[in-house]
């Protein structure tokens, strides 16, 4: 048995090099540009989520570190948020590998373009291919799926890849370390552990493309650590995604798709939570007490005793949030929640009514259980007062008003923008999911997976026929009246000036 | 020249107006690209007049090169909609200075944006011709010209964009998108490389005849091979290397006269520091050796003539970096299959260009190669396509323009759901318990069966809980 010391060797900027030099050689060999090794791939990943489901749910928990359920036996009722947050996981997973086994000779089919008359004769098609070495860095809150379905994308395209989970999340992290070798082909997709000295001496590798999930700060320095190689990037980052709340709606729906789109996700802790909430003076009464209503059948009156509430990732975040809370601009301004405990990582499900613009609160992304709600007079200022934050990676909107609906889709840009929902857009894989702005470049999921990891080369053929003296020197006057008639396109044009009536 | 204090503002002004909301309104657009067609149309013969002084291009080369104007579809559907950044940036080069500053602002415009446009001012007088011209045609508040130099483009450079757009040089490009880094503004850049030209040893006279005349005017014809699709060098077997040299000779004379320095049959170098960066280039005896044609130079008009050179040695910069002029290193092979591997030690171009008949090399080299683009049998034709994205790959750059590939890089598509209040999934919210557990994930599977089952009560163990 090698001891601790042994086995303790460090990931640093030599080992980074010598891995991607390893994959540039295994990526030359063209091995994984296959379709048979692609949907090999694809397919084991999904026996891998079968084989071992157990085991995921197992890092799954302790990552969010509740104590490991004894009863994993699915006879006895076990009720978790954390059941509810893994299934989606696997399934989302699964689902996204089945797609892309389905789809990928489709999406492999390089597509035919159109030629214009400048070019003629010729066929031209644009030929997806794939990038080459990828690395693809994950986020903690979401850590099984955050991981694997980037990398779904890089293997149908027929990349070489690293993979580098979170350190927040470390079981799933060494977990995805021990299986990833044993169900994929390990020569051609690696996984590295580590934190800020493994993921920095990765970053100074030349990648053919980098994929981030995380915030904006570390997402800015994958982009500098890209930029010395020009390596074109992915970032998938957060903000603060509103949801603005218009009167006359189903309000009970409504209030239960906000609860679940918050606190059922990670206890507010994913990138598409809502944020805050925007509604006018007169319904903003009406909105809090159905939100503590709901709020209390879901969770009970101690909702820091509810199985059905993950806790805080760490106790930085912990911190984080509690100094949010207890800003003196914002402490009078709970009307539910605010309970915490701190032992346990745990913050109730908290509500604030009329927080003032300029609080910490409504600055940076927010992360976690807390629910401002912003008041306007007209539900229409809506628009500014998001418009005046950076774009968000969602914004939703609750109404029955048509034109309020065509207003918010024309004047707030946002990644995704949903109607009467949350965080639905997230499951439908024929759009693309990603930010603009400060909440990212880039997108994925379904073909746009595809995509993002492939590069599409224009190919163009030519014959040797069909060469028109115009193009070449010496040039005439005669010459020069042709080229501008063909500009045009104009048959008409071109057939007068051919015949010297122009 | 305005100072920062001066530029901010004018920025927040222009900020302030797109989001008015008047750029995305799609009669607005059609009003700019009619003023922006009627610029050209108008202004005709200053704009051969500035490329002239610029460049010595000839009319022809210049009409041919800048005066295209690309149809641009609106598209629109329920799920996706497309909607413009903002304010974007767009830096432009010194050899196609109009095609290559309005391209891209013709994209920026029908996207719905608001511009600024930073000509190069190495084309000092096309530059002035955009910056002075250009605005009476067009809504100031939405599309400004500002000239200027490095110090300019670095002022510029540390504002808040929602899109750069940069033609020019590999190094530049890495200085644009590092500082593009602080506010994540996403970047196109459109780079450059040695875009080799692949010639297979041809049987028929026709085929080597229009071979050697797309070569020569893909070379020597575009901006005296200042243009970063024009042909960097040659491969071919050496077999056939002499006859492809003899041709060339014959037809260069033929293309561009006796003399033609003195006919401007060939645009001139842009400025005495890449005059001299050519000259250079031809300075090692080693590379003087393997001239075979032209490689006279008159550093009074910044002429450098044709130059045709065989097999240069490997090492020599004028086979490590970008030529960008008109020297055209040949390099010979013994098999031309061995072109593959030999682009492929170099970093990705962004052409390659394959004067090849052979179906089974065709093949290989669209599967075995990598480039912004491939042309088969001709060369810078490609970027007269535009139903084809023009754009690199690696070193010779990141992200794509031309035709409706202009407006998609300029937009954000953003994904749209709708839903109504009717129906809900009541197991998709808390308290959770298994049954509601097993509910979503037949759901998500869209496995009707299965969640029928549960209903009934026949299935309570979980999907592939075969692992017990």
């Amino acid at each position: 048995m090698s001891t601790e010391e042994e086995n303790q060797t460090v990931f640093d900027v030599a080992a980074a090099s010598m891995l991607t030099e390893e994959l540039r050689d295994v990526f030359a060999s063209g091995k994984t540009r296959s379709y048979e090794w692609r949907i090999s791939q694809l397919k084991s990943v999904i026996k891998m989520c079968d084989e071992h489901e157990e085991d995921i749910a197992d890092a799954l928990h302790q990552d969010l570190s509740k104590p490991k359920l004894e009863s994993i036996v699915y006879e006895v009722l076990v009720s978790s948020e954390v059941d509810w947050w893994y299934v989606v996981q696997i399934s989302m997973l699964k689902n996204s590998c089945a797609l892309a086994i389905k789809e990928l000779k489709q999406w492999m089919m390089p597509e035919k373009a159109k030629t214009s008359l400048l070019t003629f004769p010729s066929s031209a098609e644009i030929v997806s291919e794939p990038l080459g070495v990828v690395l693809i860095i994950s986020a903690w809150n979401y850590p099984f799926l955050l991981s694997l379905d980037p990398l779904v994308g890089a293997i149908s395209a027929g990349n070489t890849m690293v993979l580098k989970p979170s350190e927040l999340s470390p079981a799933t992290s060494s977990l995805l370390a021990k299986l990833l070798p044993e169900y994929l082909d390990v020569s051609s997709i690696k996984v590295v552990e580590g934190a800020v000295s493994e993921t920095s001496a990765l970053l100074e590798q030349k990648w053919d493309k980098i994929f981030y999930t995380g915030n904006g700060r570390v997402g800015r320095i994958v982009m500098a650590a890209a930029a010395k190689h020009l390596t074109p990037v992915v970032l998938e980052l957060g903000g603060k995604s509103p949801v603005v709340v218009d009167s006359g709606i189903d309000l009970q729906i409504a209030t239960r798709r906000i609860i679940v789109g918050k606190w059922g996700c990670n206890n507010g802790q994913a990138c598409i939570s809502p944020d805050y909430i925007i509604t006018t003076k007169d319904y903003a009464d009406k909105l809090v007490d159905s939100l503590k209503k709901e709020l209390e059948t879901f969770y009970g009156e101690n909702p820091l005793e509810s199985k059905d509430i993950s806790r805080i990732v760490n106790s930085n975040h912990f911190s984080r949030l509690t100094k949010l809370l207890d800003e003196d601009k914002v402490s009078g301004k709970i009307v539910y929640g605010g309970e915490r405990d701190e032992a346990n990582l745990k913050i109730a499900p908290t509500i604030l009514l009329d927080v003032p613009r300029d609080s910490l609160i409504m600055k940076e992304e927010i992360f976690g259980p807390l629910l401002p709600i912003l008041i306007v007079s007209e539900i229409e200022d809506s628009w500014d007062v998001i418009n005046s934050g950076t774009k968000p990676l969602a914004a939703y909107l609750f109404t029955n008003n048509k034109k309020l609906k065509e207003q918010f889709v024309m004047s707030v840009s946002a990644g995704g923008v949903a109607i009467n929902d949350i965080a639905m857009h997230l499951a439908i894989h024929t759009l693309p999911f990603g930010g603009v702005g400060e909440s990212g470049t880039g997108s994925y999921h379904g073909k746009f997976s595809f995509d993002a990891f492939s590069h599409k080369k224009s190919v163009l053929y030519r014959s040797f026929t069909g060469d028109a003296a115009l193009r070449y020197p010496p040039y005439t006057l005669g010459k020069i009246r042709l080229m501008k008639a063909l500009m045009t396109s104009n048959l008409w044009t071109i057939l007068r000036t051919l015949l010297g009536l122009s | 020249m305005e100072g920062v204090k001066g530029l901010e503002s004018d920025l927040e002004a222009m900020r302030q107006y797109f989001r008015s909301g008047k750029t995305k309104d799609t009669a607005w657009r059609q009003s700019q690209l009619k003023g922006l067609l009627l610029f050209i149309k108008e202004n005709e013969k200053h704009i051969f007049n500035a490329l002239k002084k610029d460049l010595g291009k000839h009319p022809v080369e210049a009409y041919r090169d800048e005066a295209k104007l690309p149809r641009v579809a609106l598209l629109s559907s329920a799920e996706l909609v497309p909607e413009p950044l903002g304010l974007v940036l767009i830096i432009s080069s010194w050899n196609f200075p109009f095609g290559i500053s309005l391209e891209p602002l013709i994209g920026a415009i029908a996207a719905g944006n608001t511009a600024v446009l930073k000509p190069s001012e190495l084309a000092p007088a096309s530059s002035s011709l955009l910056a002075n011209v250009l605005p009476t045609y067009l809504d100031n508040k939405a599309v400004k010209v500002i000239q200027g130099g490095p110090a300019v483009g670095e002022r510029l450079l540390q504002q808040k964009w929602d899109k750069i757009f940069f033609t020019g040089s590999a190094r530049v490009g890495r200085i644009i998108m590092s500082a593009a880094v602080n506010h994540l503004t996403p970047t196109v850049l459109e780079l450059g490389g040695k875009s080799p030209a692949v010639v297979d040893s041809l049987a028929s006279s026709w085929d080597k005849q229009v071979t050697v005349n797309r070569i020569l005017v893909s070379k020597f014809g575009a901006c005296a091979g200042q243009a970063c699709i024009a042909i960097d060098y040659i491969l071919v077997e050496k077999r056939f290397a002499s006859t492809l040299v003899e041709l060339m000779k014959v037809m260069i004379k033929k293309m561009f006269g006796e003399n033609p320095r003195e006919t401007n049959a060939i645009a001139r170098i842009v400025n005495q520091q890449h005059f001299l960066r050519l000259k250079s280039l031809l300075r090692d005896p080693a590379v003087q050796n393997s001239i075979v044609y032209g490689g006279s130079l008159d550093e009074k008009n910044l002429f450098v003539e044709p130059t045709i050179l065989v097999d240069p040695p490997l090492d020599a910069a004028i086979m490590t970096e970008e030529i960008f002029g008109p020297l055209l290193p040949i390099i010979t092979l013994d098999n031309v299959e061995d072109s593959i591997a030999f682009i492929n030690s170099k970093p990705k171009p962004l052409a390659i260009y394959a004067f090849i008949k052979n179906e089974k090399l065709k093949r290989r080299m669209l599967s075995e190669t990598s480039s912004g683009s491939l042309v088969f049998n001709d060369a810078v034709i490609q970027y007269a396509a535009d139903s084809l994205p023009f754009g690199g790959i690696g070193e010779s750059g990141v992200g794509k323009y031309h035709g409706k590939f202009s407006f998609d890089t300029f937009s954000h598509y953003k994904a749209v759901t709708r839903r109504s209040f009717l129906t809900d999934f009541w197991y998709r919210f808390p308290p959770w318990n298994d049954y509601k557990l097993l509910l979503l994930e037949a759901t998500y599977n869209f496995d009707y069966l299965g969640m029928l089952l549960v209903i009934l009560g026949l299935k309570r163990r979980r999907q592939n809980s075969g692992g017990m």
